[in-house]
């Protein structure tokens, strides 16, 4: 029993030959490579790549499978990773009206210029098991079409905006760098690029509650989902030396736009206005449930009451990361005996206090 | 210029930096800056928690990335590196967090709480006095001592910015209404030079005293809330009281069953499922050190006094 | 502006002497007018103290704008600053999170950054280059967080005032500024809480 609580390095050791032998399993069964789950495992890379908040489907993939699967282990595994990267410089921002798309949908229109794109998506599938995909996928390969999507797809925000129907995003100040999450302690209130930081990296879960709750009249915004677009955008970068941008690579991105409940004032007509969600790769739940609580969370902004969770800053940015939550939560399982102890000897002394009252209560009573 | 050869500590140093592939103590240069200056602010205001950019640590927050933090940006080749938790060096999470400033650091590393420089501690103070030579990093997990009576930072930074303390007070009064005395018997709040509340991170109030004017630096960090405070040497460091309960530390009826010590904060040992119990100190090298130096207990349980001579975890 | 070849050479070992640096400047600030004697630069731009260059080296980067006194500028100075910790250097001492300066020309205490209530570590450091410093004996007295008693130190070459201002600072609690004393290769800090008597039996 001592034992138990006393570990040595050889234990820990012991322990993570144990752990590892879990992570092979039968060893009959082939070894998962990282192409297999970068290619066939594409969505929990995607979720590992955006709550990691680092775009390597690469170490993404090797992360899930030193994790076992465990995708908050993997988050984890790569934030870790990622924190020791060093810094070259800030990127442009991304472009997402010059998106190579591969899924475009608008709920706020029937058709607009470059039409609704379904892309890969499991919205219309019949969610039944498929016993045919356990024996092995022999599905003949999609047919490519002969040219992409064709370009040319204005964002529905902007649309609205021609007619000045919806508020326009205010762009940030160039001078000013952009606040880093990752380099900083959040600071109370929060600006709008720290909140969305935040919800990029925030748990899926966590986010999609909250989001949820949204709808379900905790501080509903009323949410149309003006657009939601996944697909190709270029990065680019200005090296100091060139001072000019020049594109280092590809990346895919989810992006969502509600368009939610309209405001007015003395001296501003009725506008709609805006929540927003980006991810890398393909996290559509995770873009949406990001786009309703930023729009929660611009209560302040639009004078609106803070009276739910969603609109509460403090609660959802606190309390939206798992890398944090999981271990702080699982710290508990560390040895806590010593406060335990502490706990003990202080329920001993008051139970005593509180037997001798009684009884001093009986002897007075009985004279 | 002459040759300069270099001392074996800081070959060691650079062993450490190209086998593990990071940089020494990990933490890369420029969160080293970052975190060095909040320290330096923290001595400077002792008692205020300096916001610092927390990094993602290998080991999860709330397992001592603070202190893990802090220990990094201080620690150096020359330095003993003492790692203890619940007062001891042989608890797991202990033993982790030394063998990674080993392996990153290349530093040397004791149990012997006399020979260290820089101590991290999770939950207690050692019961050896500590010198001005050492410096003792606590691993925090809730740094703001005001936490419990309001959750919302921006209402905890203003009560420390006007000296806001009453609900504090009123807190611990109610405790003494209820149960006749103040309850809180771990984290127990201390006020900094006459200013700051501030929490001492959970070690037992028995601990509250030994901060007091002690003669050692004291860093405190929390990664998770990313915070970083500090007590400097001989500082006043005041447990919350009132005149008609003045604070009062732990004691028990019994010694430490190993080195019979009379005056250490006692580990309770289960030995049976019918209340049979035996004391042991929790300061495993303040323990070790009585007995070395011949002192005895009363033995406690039997299966206890030759507890060295039971297989360790390490052959679990 | 200077070529490369004229900007004086940092740490030998940048990991390793920063941190021996910073340790001697955390004991500085932990133990108020203690004296620490550094010995990593030998080679430091004029007229910038050996300390002043260490201390800046260890804890000026692109984050921290960086004030200077205008008889602490040089072109040797500035190359070796803006090369080595790539920092910011601005005009006002109140947007400057260090500050360099002379003790015969340091500016009123009250120019610089002393933080807010609410954020008090956003002040400025300030590193001040004296004609000398000596513990113990004569000079000033020095009580607060981080002496056991009293502690002696004497510091030269200051402008008249300093001592008056530093008691004002002191009452901004927890705002105010901190001092790096310099003088060549030694340094001595005072953080916003040591009180320093001049004159005492």
């Amino acid at each position: 029993m001592y034992v138990a609580v006393k570990g040595g390095e050889k234990a820990i050791a012991n322990s993570q030959k144990l752990l590892a032998e879990e992570r092979r399993g039968n060893h009959k069964v082939p070894e998962l490579s990282l192409d297999q789950i970068r290619e066939q495992m594409s969505l929990a890379v995607d979720r590992v790549m955006t709550e990691g908040s680092l775009y390597d489907p690469e170490l993404a993939a090797l992360a899930i499978k030193q994790a076992r699967g465990d995708l908050q282990e993997a988050i984890f595994l790569l934030r870790a990773y990622r924190t020791t990267l060093p810094r070259f410089g800030d990127g442009e921002p991304i472009d997402t009206a010059e998106m190579a798309v591969r899924r475009r949908i608008s709920a706020t229109y029937k058709d607009l210029p470059g039409g609704q794109v379904l892309g890969p998506s499991f919205d219309y599938t019949h969610r039944l098991l498929d016993f045919a995909l356990a024996a092995g996928d022999n599905r003949p390969a999609a047919e490519i079409a002969e040219a992409p999507v064709e370009g040319g797809m204005p964002r529905v925000t902007e649309i609205l905006n021609y007619e000045g129907l919806i508020e326009t995003e205010q762009p940030g100040n160039d001078s000013e760098p952009v606040f880093d999450l990752t380099r900083n302690s959040p600071r109370y209130p929060a600006e709008r690029a720290a909140r969305l930081q935040n919800l990029a990296r925030g748990d899926e879960g966590f986010i999609l509650a909250l989001g949820y709750s949204t709808q379900r009249g905790y501080g509903n915004n009323h949410p149309f989902a003006g657009e939601i677009r996944m697909g190709e955008v270029a990065v680019e970068f200005s090296p100091e030396e060139l001072g000019f941008p020049i594109e280092i690579g590809e990346i895919t991105v989810t992006e969502c736009q509600m368009i939610n409940q309209f405001k007015g004032s003395a001296s501003q007509p009725p506008q709609f206005t805006q929540g927003y969600g980006l991810t890398f790769g393909h996290c559509e739940r995770k873009a949406m449930s990001m786009a309703l609580v930023d729009r929660a969370l611009r209560a302040r902004e639009f004078d609106e009451p803070i009276d739910a969770p969603a609109q509460d800053e403090e609660f959802v940015l606190a309390h939206s990361d798992n890398v944090e939550a999981s271990g702080f939560v699982q710290h508990l399982k560390l040895p806590h005996y010593v406060d335990f102890q502490a706990e003990l000897v202080t329920v001993r002394a008051l139970r005593k206090a509180f037997e001798e009252s009684v009884s001093d209560n009986v002897s007075d009573a009985a004279e | 210029m002459a040759d300069v050869i270099d001392h074996p500590s800081r070959t060691a140093a650079t062993d450490a930096r190209t086998t593990s592939g990071y940089n020494f103590a990990y933490l890369d240069e420029q969160t080293k800056r970052m975190i060095r200056r909040a320290i330096l602010k923290g001595v400077a205001v002792p008692g205020y928690q300096v916001p610092f950019g927390s990094r993602e640590m290998p080991l999860p927050y709330g397992w001592g990335t603070g202190g893990i933090q802090v220990t990094a940006a201080v620690i150096g080749p020359d330095d003993t590196l003492k790692v203890i938790d619940q007062g001891a060096d042989d608890t797991t999470n202990a033993v982790n967090i030394r063998s990674f400033f080993a392996k990153t650091a290349g530093v040397a590393t004791t149990d012997r709480t006399v020979e260290a420089t820089v101590i991290q501690t999770r939950h207690r103070i050692p019961e050896t006095p500590l010198s001005e030579n050492q410096i003792l990093v606590y691993q925090v997990p809730i740094p703001e001592p005001l936490r419990w009576l309001e959750p919302r930072e921006t209402e905890t930074r203003k009560m420390h910015a006007l000296e806001e303390y009453g609900a504090m007070h009123v807190s611990l009064y109610e405790d003494i209404a209820k149960y006749g005395r103040i309850t809180k018997s771990y984290n127990y709040p201390v006020r900094v030079n006459g200013r700051y509340v501030m929490s001492p991170s959970p070690i037992p109030k028995f601990d509250n005293p030994k901060m007091d004017r002690m003669a050692a630096l004291q860093l405190f960090g929390a990664g998770r809330e990313k915070r970083i405070y500090a007590v400097p040497p001989y500082t006043k460091v005041k447990s919350l009281d009132f005149e008609d309960h003045p604070f009062t530390i732990e004691s028990w009826e019994q010694s430490c069953s190993l080195c019979g010590a009379g005056d250490s904060y006692l580990d309770e040992v289960v030995t049976d499922d019918k209340g049979g119990k035996m004391y042991v100190c929790s300061d495993s090298d303040f323990c070790e050190q009585r007995r070395a130096a011949g002192h005895v207990g009363d033995g406690g349980d039997s299966a206890y006094a030759t507890r060295d001579k039971i297989p360790s975890g390490d052959e679990q | 502006m200077a070529v490369m070849t004229d900007i004086k050479p940092g740490f030998r070992d940048p990991v390793l002497d920063s941190q021996a640096v910073f340790r001697a400047v955390l004991d500085a600030m932990a133990r108020p007018g203690k004296l620490h004697s550094l010995s990593v630069l030998d080679d430091v731009p004029a007229p910038l103290d050996a300390a002043t260059a260490a201390v800046c080296l260890t804890l000026v980067d692109q984050d921290t704008p960086l004030w200077i006194g205008a008889d602490l500028r040089s072109q040797g100075a500035e190359a070796f600053l803006k090369f080595h910790c790539g920092c910011p250097i601005v005009d006002d001492p109140a947007k400057a999170a260090f500050a360099l300066t002379s003790a015969a020309k340091l500016p009123g205490l009250d120019g610089f950054a002393i933080g807010d209530d609410s954020y008090p570590e956003t002040s400025t450091t300030v590193i001040v280059q004296t004609g000398g410093l000596a513990e113990g004996g004569e000079g000033l007295t020095l009580r607060g967080p981080g002496i056991a008693d009293t502690h002696r130190l004497a510091v030269s070459g200051l402008r008249t005032g300093v001592w008056r201002e530093w008691t004002e600072n002191g009452v901004l609690f927890p705002c105010g500024i901190d001092l790096i004393l310099v003088h060549g290769a030694t340094l001595a800090a005072l953080p916003r809480t040591t009180t320093v008597t001049e004159q005492e039996g």
